[in-house]
This record gives C-alpha cells, structure tokens and sequence, in this order.
C-alpha cells in the first residue's frame, strides 16, 4: 500500500487525468520510485514465453523493470523466478540470454543456487584445512535471491514482487483475459526476437501503443498506398483499472467492394503508389471474429499484438529516465503451415524497427523526450474524446491514455 | 569465373547507392525472384527466420524504397558503409557464395554521426546477362539491438 504521505517529486495540477506533467518522462527521483513502486509493487511484469522454457532446466534471464531476474523450469515441471542477483556480494548469478542448467553457480566466488533461487552452497564454508569459513551460525535458508511469484496465463509467464498482487485472472479481469486467450488458444512457437532501443522514456511508448489516435495521422503506409480506405469498425476496451486496453478493428468486406468500384475511375491517376508486390499483406483468414487488428496492452510494458497474421508479444523495459528497451518476440502457431509461416514472415514488414506501419513509433517518442527539455513546468493535454477512462466503439479517443495515468496515479500514490 | 575483385567492385557499388541516397537504383542489385533479410547473430545460430527486414522478391525491395520516398516518416539520415573484403567461399563460373563484413555509421540530421551496425552479409551471387546479381544477401548484424528505426537499407 502506498498511502504513506510522501513527498511527490512530480506535481499534478488536479486529479483528473487531462493533464500529464511533461517532468513524469524525466524526473530521476520518480524513475526511482517506479521501480519500486510499479515495476516491485503491485503489479504482474511480463518475464518470457512459456514455449521458451520447454525442459526442466530450460531458463531465460529478463527484467522486472529494471531489476534484473531469471526464469527456469524445475523438475517439477514449474516455473520459478528469482532476482538475478547473488546474495553474497550482489553479482549477476547468470550471465547468458537463455540456456539450460541444472542449478546455477555465481561465477565471481562461486556460491551456487538451485532452479528455485536456494541458496545450496558457499564455496569453502568450512574453510580451508581448519582456517576461514562461514561462521556456524550462517544459514544458507536465510540467504538468496529475492523470489517472484509466477503467474501464467495462455503460456505467458509474469512474475510479481508482491505478496498483495492479485491473481492474474483477477489482475487482468474478464475482458482482457479473452482477448489474450482469442489470439494464444494453442501452443506458439518463437520465429524471431529483436530489440528496440527507443530514445526515450518507458511510458512515452506504452502511451503511444494506447493512442489509437495517432496511427492514421502518422503512419501514412496503408493511405499512400491506398490499402486503408475502408471504413474500419473497430473499438477500444479500457478495462475497470485502467491500466490494460485493447484496440481493434476489422475489415468490413462490404465496404471494401463499394469502395473497390468507386475507386476503378481513379486508378490511373495513383499507380505510382501501389504496391508492386501486394503479397506482403495476402493473409488468411484465422479468427472467427474478423478482428484483422488487435492491439493489446497490459500494465505496466507488456504488448501483445495481432496484426493481420502478424502476431508478436513487446515488453516495455525501462532503461534510466529517457532509455528504453523494446523487445519483440515474433510468434506463430506450433501447427503453422510452411505457407502459413511465410505469411507471418512477410508480414513482419510492418512492425518491429523497420516496420512499414511501426518505425515511426520509434522515433515520435524521442521527438517528445527532445521536445520537453525545458518544460519540465509544463503538461501535456489528453483531452481527445473528453476525459474519461472509458471503453467506446470510436477510435478517436485518448481514453485509454487516460487509463494509463489512473492506473499509474493509483500505483505512485499521486 | 566469378572472381574477388568482380565481388569488390559490385560490393563498392551497391554501397555507394545507398549512401549517395540513389535508393531507387539499389533494387538493381538483386535479381527479380531473390531474398534479402536483416537479423542478427542470436537468431541465425538459433535458425530463427524472421527478419528486421525480409523480402523474397525485387518488387518488395522497390516497394520498400517507395514507402520510405512517399509514406514513411523519419528524420533525415545517412549512411556511409565500410566494407570489407569478401571470404569467397565458392566462385563458379555464374554464381558465387561470399562473406563480407560491414560497418554501417549512420549520420543524423542533428550532424552526429555514429556506428549504426556491424555485420556481415551472407551473399549468393549469379551473373545474368553478363551482370552480377544478388539471389540472396542476408545481413547478420553482430548486436541484438537496434537503435530507434532502420529506415534505409543496410
Ligand atoms: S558475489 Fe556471487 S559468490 Fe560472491
Ligand atoms: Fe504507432
């Protein structure tokens, strides 16, 4: 709980959610206190896939927030979660991306841990030939790595530092939870990982993942090419707490061919912007809904994304006041056919770094960072769709920005 | 034969294609059925096979160039790639394999240039109608990370 009364780095200029004060994005001391208040608080951090954890053994090291952590499969088929960080003199305990281990051992004076974070051995407890050692009243049950609570939901692994969080079921709520269920129903295999090193501070780019807003104004790929005339129905869910949405859309088939046959007289005029290889948007269809969009967000940096067949899971990764570190895991089925698998390839081409309809978004959020210097004073202005937090068929709404910043306020207590 | 200088010379070209921003000319490179992808080393030694990047025909390669003329969004930037010399490791007398290294600075509208990407391209060179192609260049950036975007072809 964070009803202490404590001094707020960071002024807001009333309780409402309109007003976002441009020093959130570069205060030092709130960067501190997210960490721990978010990130070691009361929330669910995004850790890995579940499919990348197949054996016993199996583990990946990632990050709550900025707290470094590993995760490993046991024997008993469970996954667990402890602070990458030896309880002797605070070294890293592993040092690779991924792998497989039997326990783990700090490489710096080799005391070594099992795959749930018990500390099992000191090297030299005893001394050596009578001399040195651990005094007899050291513990080795008393010491080791912070543990997480793990929390898997559709072959995502969370991991929490709080005893208070609630389940993940419970975390997420109804909504949510369906819609991350609607894309991962059967099992997923990895087909690529990248990282995004983003010029800018961590909620600059969760905001911009929220702002369904923005995306026809900046990303100009699918209107020059004229791929996205059609009136899209579509929504945003802001769920009860704010700090999870959902974006979505489909292509209404109907629209598409009046617009197809209204379009036939103008098409001389635009053939230089047409596609010549239309084939990285050829997809198939593979929900029953006709959702071809859905943008999900979980709070506090965790994304998972349909686009068209393109599916990819982000994780939002805070790197000191104005870094940031986007990592994308591109996703298909584990029963992909190879033509299924090179639709999901060639589609990639849209997001990630170098994304047709993406790579603007790793650049706005730096033009903000560099925007604000000096303005610390200042705010900026959420008013897009009136200042509510909530969900509506219209997408030209900031709403679910808003539900970022109450979930946020109610996290630093601000 | 396909010899190393052939290989250097053709390497000294499409570099300079891109960085004097003649990006329409840099499709010329490939054939017209061909792959070009950008990774990095941890998905290539894991055979993972999405790319940054990733292209299986010359007229997405034209597409992207056109998006990044009429529709994409980004500050203003420029390149200057260093290439090495290319490991040949199989010359023919029409087609070629090679490995060559590259250094990729980028220089920023704000006049700050920095190292962008180092890597090395995974070639597989034909000669058609007398001139060399690329049926498949893959870029294996040697880091995981990308820094902001990646506009321009590396
Ligand atoms: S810091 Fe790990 S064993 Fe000393
Ligand atoms: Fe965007």
């Amino acid at each position: 709980m964070h009803n202490d009364i404590q001094s707020q780095p960071v002024h807001w200029s009333g309780p409402g959610l309109t007003r976002i004060p441009f020093a959130v994005y570069s205060d030092p001391q709130l960067a501190a206190d997210e960490q721990a208040r978010i990130f070691r608080g009361e929330v669910w951090n995004y850790l890995c896939l579940e499919a990348e954890l197949p054996d016993a053994g199996s583990y990946r090291t990632t990050f709550a927030g900025e707290t470094p952590v590993v995760v490993v499969r046991d024997d008993d088929g469970e996954i667990y979660a402890f602070e990458n960080r030896c309880a002797h003199r605070g070294a890293l305990i592993a040092l690779e991306k991924s792998g497989r281990s039997d326990n783990f051992q700090c490489v710096y004076h080799a005391w070594s841990y099992n795959r749930q974070g018990d500390l099992t051995g000191v090297a030299f407890e005893k001394g050596v030939k009578g001399q040195g050692g651990m005094p007899a009243s050291f513990c080795k049950e008393a010491h080791g790595p912070r543990k997480l609570r793990i929390a898997s939901f559709c072959g995502l692994v969370f991991g929490s530092f709080s005893e208070n969080v609630p389940s993940i079921e419970e975390y997420l709520g109804d909504e949510i939870c369906q819609r991350i269920e609607r894309v991962l129903h059967k099992p997923v295999e990895v087909i690529g990982r990248f990282t995004q090193a983003l010029p800018n501070n961590w909620k600059l780019y969760v905001e911009n993942v929220k702002d369904s807003y923005h995306a026809s104004l900046l990303h100009l790929f699918f209107t020059t090419f004229e791929l996205n005339r059609l009136s899209q129905k579509g929504g945003v869910i802001v769920d009860g707490s704010g700090g999870h949405h959902v974006s979505y859309s489909m292509i209404d088939t109907a629209a598409e061919k009046d617009a197809s046959y209204r379009e036939q007289a103008l098409r001389s005029d635009n053939d230089r912007y047409r596609l010549k290889d239309p084939s990285v948007l050829a997809g198939f269809k593979e929900y029953d809904d006709g959702v071809t969009l859905q943008i999900l967000s979980v709070f506090p940096g965790f994304v998972l994304q349909q686009i068209q067949n393109c599916l990819a899971v982000r994780q939002v990764l805070p790197r000191g006041t104005t870094r940031t570190e986007l990592n994308w895991t591109y996703i298909g089925y584990a029963d992909d056919t190879p033509e299924q698998r090179k639709v999901r390839l060639k589609q990639s081409n849209l997001v990630g770094p170098a994304g047709f309809i993406s790579m603007e978004d790793g650049a706005v959020g730096g033009f903000v960072q560099r925007g604000i210097a000096g303005a610390a004073d200042h705010e900026a202005i959420v008013e897009m769709g009136g200042d509510a937090t909530a969900s509506s068929e219209g997408r030209a709404t900031e709403a679910s920005v808003r539900g970022f910043w109450k979930a946020y306020r109610r996290h630093m207590g601000a | 034969m396909i010899d190393l200088l052939a290989l250097c010379a053709f390497n000294a070209a499409y570099a300079d294609t891109i960085d004097s921003d003649a990006l329409e000319q840099w499709p010329g490179f490939f054939t017209e059925e061909c792959h070009y992808r950008i990774t990095h080393i941890e998905n290539e030694r894991e055979g993972l096979a999405a790319g940054i990047v990733y292209a299986d025909s010359r007229a997405m390669l034209e597409d992207r160039i056109a998006a990044l003329r009429e529709a994409n969004i980004y500050e203003r930037q420029r390149y200057r790639h260093l290439l090495g010399m290319p490991r040949l490791q199989n010359a023919q007398a029409e087609s070629a394999e090679a490995r060559t290294p590259f250094i990729v600075a980028r220089i920023m509208a704000t006049g700050q240039t920095e190292v962008f990407a180092t890597g090395v391209y995974q070639d597989r060179f034909v000669r058609q109608e007398g001139q060399l192609r690329l049926q498949s260049r893959v870029a294996v950036c040697d880091s995981t990370v990308i820094d902001t975007l990646l506009a321009l072809p590396l």
